[in-house]
């Protein structure tokens, strides 16, 4: 049988690149994110590339009341789901706008939750399937430069260990992957180090294999690791004074 | 951040702006506040053709749209590189009608250069393969423009350097072919007179290309490997090969700027010989990439070169008078002792029709120089070797030529300013190169 996967969020620079990877490996594709028309040409792409099944679907993240006819509306339910989705916003106008704080927590947690519960549901009781969230090394400790959007990435690594510690005995796997800086839509502009910066090619094959691997948690690329434990082990004291 | 084309040289800090539809490039091109912008694919011109304060990235507008089976028409979008089309289209059957000598370039950037293969005596360049091209203008309008429609539009933006707006689609017509193989033939020549009557006589094989020792005077001036080709055939390759499947290739890289000293003449001439001694004579069957792409086994080569970079100094000349100016060309390049680590050596067929493409009749030579403090001089005394000639340069492997030089190659240069000043008036859309040239 022809597997299926299920993206959400599928305009990301990232999902793109997770997507053509699925797709050169014969999987079937449901693209589902908020700009349809864009989907569709994508879909477009992907048939002719990799002659697969593709298809596009009309997703918002924050309209968490939609989700569960979203869910049901889904011709046949996909193998997996990889969860996409992310907002990253302005830190400094977070701090003062709640709006801002609002979306940031909306679409990288209550959204990635709301619909993941219902795919955790119906995995569940099929006993099998698989769940992957894009989270972010920004979850792995607040930093004064983005823990808005941190905060809600932690919230979300949390969800997933939670997730995949119930999950366990049902047969269906949950994968928390932590990019570090990516050369995407979301950092256009910014000025991130280039040896610390991976393209989203790097991160999408990342995923595959520690997919294939069956790696509960995965650092992508794979020094953030090593990088992030050293942050995370920084006493308070000095954290405080660094600009990070 | 700052941007470079291949030679590394020059340079300039750019803001670098992607976008993957229409309507998002538009609202790029109304948010950029200062200087001016110019479309970028994948850098792989050599000087300052794709730079400028704003460079509009075609990375994310890369999508296959449609493929007719039928006529091998492929519609994609313009940042779709030449070689994602070899990925997907060669195992069924399918090969570009022209390619450069690398396949990591765009079609946009293809289109914008008019770029030409080993095949240009019987195919022509890129665009002679094109169907339509549908582009955003200055205003933020989108023109389809071909041989037909809007055709003034069409030539210009062919060879076009991106001046006339961002090609954001385009139809190009594939060929088939029935393997993935070359038939390749290798010709050793003494010399320069050896190789130009090799290219004519050879002018049956589908490709052809010359590799010159270029360190080589006297009377082994022009010394040379010539390198035919053609598609194979399933019985040139024998019923038991998989006509189109190929093994990886493995890719090496060069990782860090080399010093300068590296290219000293020694290591040259140790590089040429080897190449020469490795080029044996008659015929094999190999696959497509070595044969097309020898340089892009190893990645980011242009490193070897150092920080200073280096210029391709391309030119062609007409066929009447080539032999000789190639010959005053080779024996300067030779004496001068400057580093020339490739040479290539190419016979080309008809002049295209876009207002300012490349190839036309005759010779087209490319040398690699690194540069250094006296390069510029001697290139400005090599134009006026080519000018004399009746030949031009290539733009687009191009950083340092005076705009009397651009002027006297390219006479429909008139015709192309008229379509651009009436697309872009205010010029929203130029180069470091345009600007260098008075375009
Ligand atoms: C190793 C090597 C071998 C080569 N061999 C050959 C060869 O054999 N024959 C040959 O002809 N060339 C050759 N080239 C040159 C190369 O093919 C051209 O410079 C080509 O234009 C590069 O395409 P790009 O996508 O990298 O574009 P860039 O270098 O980014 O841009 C080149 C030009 O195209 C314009 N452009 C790019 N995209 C668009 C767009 N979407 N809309 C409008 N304008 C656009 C840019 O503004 C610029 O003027 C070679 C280059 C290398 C590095
Ligand atoms: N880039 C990095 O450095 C980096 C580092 C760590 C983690 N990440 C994470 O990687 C993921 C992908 O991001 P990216 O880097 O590829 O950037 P991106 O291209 O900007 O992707 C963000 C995606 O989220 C979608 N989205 C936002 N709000 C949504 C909503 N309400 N409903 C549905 N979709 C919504 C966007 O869709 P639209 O097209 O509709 O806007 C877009 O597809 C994100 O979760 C991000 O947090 C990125």
């Amino acid at each position: 049988m022809n597997r299926s996967v299920l993206i959400l969020g599928a305009s990301s620079d990232i999902a793109r690149a997770i997507a053509r990877k699925f797709g050169s490996e014969g999987w079937s594709l449901l693209l589902a994110g908020r700009d349809v028309e864009l989907l569709s040409r994508d879909a477009a792409d992907f048939r002719l590339r990799y002659k697969v099944d593709v298809e596009a679907f009309g997703f918002d993240a924050v309209a968490f009341e939609s989700h569960a006819r979203f869910w049901d509306s889904l011709p046949g339910k996909p193998e997996g789901v990889i969860c996409v989705f992310g907002y990253l916003g302005g830190q400094k106008v977070s701090e003062r706008n709640w709006d801002e704080a609002k979306k940031a927590i909306d679409t990288n947690f209550t959204g990635a939750v709301s619909i993941l519960n219902i795919a955790a549901n119906d995995f569940e009781e099929r006993k099998s399937g698989f769940i992957i969230g894009i989270s972010s090394v920004a979850g792995d400790r607040g930093r004064m430069s983005n823990y808005i959007y941190g905060s809600a990435k932690a919230g979300f690594t949390a969800y997933l260990s939670g997730l995949r510690a119930r999950l366990s005995k049902s047969e269906v796997k949950v994968m928390t992957v932590k990019p570090g800086f990516v050369a995407t839509r979301m950092t256009e502009g910014m000025s991130t180090p280039a040896l610390l910066t991976a393209t989203p090619q790097q991160v999408a094959a990342d995923v595959m294999r520690a997919y294939k691997r069956g790696k509960p948690v995965v650092y992508t690329r794979w020094f953030w690791k090593y990088i992030m434990l050293i942050i995370v082990h920084i006493p308070e004291r000095v954290f405080r004074k660094l600009k990070l | 951040m700052l941007a470079h084309g291949w030679g590394r040289y020059p340079s300039i800090d750019a803001k670098s702006f992607t976008f993957n539809s229409e309507a998002d490039l538009r609202a790029r091109l109304k948010s950029i506040s200062s200087g001016s912008a110019i479309a970028r694919g994948l850098g792989r011109s050599y000087g300052d053709s794709s730079l400028s304060e704003n460079l509009l990235s075609t990375s994310r507008l890369n999508r296959f749209i449609s493929f007719d089976d039928t006529t091998g028409d492929l519609v994609c979008e313009s940042g779709v590189s030449l070689s994602e089309i070899l990925d997907v289209f060669v195992p069924r059957g399918w090969f570009l009608p022209v390619t450069p000598g690398t396949r990591f370039v765009t079609v946009g950037g293809a289109i914008a250069s008019d770029v030409h293969g080993k095949n240009h005596h019987n195919a022509g360049s890129f665009s002679n393969h094109v169907k339509w091209i549908d582009l955003i203008l200055a205003d933020g309008s989108v023109a389809r423009c071909s041989k037909s429609e809007r055709p003034e539009l069409f030539m210009a933006t062919c060879a076009g350097y991106g001046l006339t707006g961002v090609i954001l689609r385009a139809a190009v017509r594939l060929q088939t072919i029935e393997t993935a193989y070359i038939r390749e033939r290798t010709i050793r020549t003494k010399n320069l007179d050896e190789a130009l009557v090799a290219f004519d006589e050879q002018a049956g094989w589908t490709y052809s290309v010359g590799w010159i020792d270029c360190l080589a005077g006297g009377k082994h001036l022009g010394r040379s490997v010539l390198m035919l080709g053609e598609h194979a055939t399933r019985r040139d390759i024998g019923e038991s090969k998989d006509p189109f499947r190929l093994r990886p290739n493995r890719e090496l890289s060069v990782p860090f700027e080399l010093p300068g000293f590296f290219l000293n003449t020694m290591t040259v001439r140790a590089f040429n010989s080897v190449y020469y001694g490795k080029a044996s004579s008659g015929e094999r069957i190999v696959r497509y990439e070595p044969f097309f792409y020898p340089l892009d086994g190893v990645h980011n080569w242009s490193r070897i070169y150092g920080k200073r970079g280096f210029v391709q100094y391309q030119l062609v000349l007409p066929k009447e008078s080539g032999k000789e100016g190639l010959k005053k060309i080779l024996e300067r390049t030779a004496s001068k002792g400057l580093g020339s680590f490739l040479a290539v050596l190419k016979l080309f067929g008809k002049e295209d029709a876009p207002y300012l493409s490349f190839a036309k009749e005759g010779y087209t030579l490319a040398l690699d120089f690194p540069i250094t403090s006296s390069l510029f001089k001697e290139l400005d005394e090599m134009d006026s070797v080519v000018s004399n000639y009746g030949g031009r340069i290539y733009p687009t492997k191009d950083s340092r030529m005076k705009g009397e030089m651009f002027y006297a190659g390219y006479p429909q240069i008139d015709k192309f300013k008229e379509v651009r000043a009436a697309v872009d008036p205010n010029r929203r859309f130029e180069s470091l190169q345009s600007r260098r040239l008075g375009i």
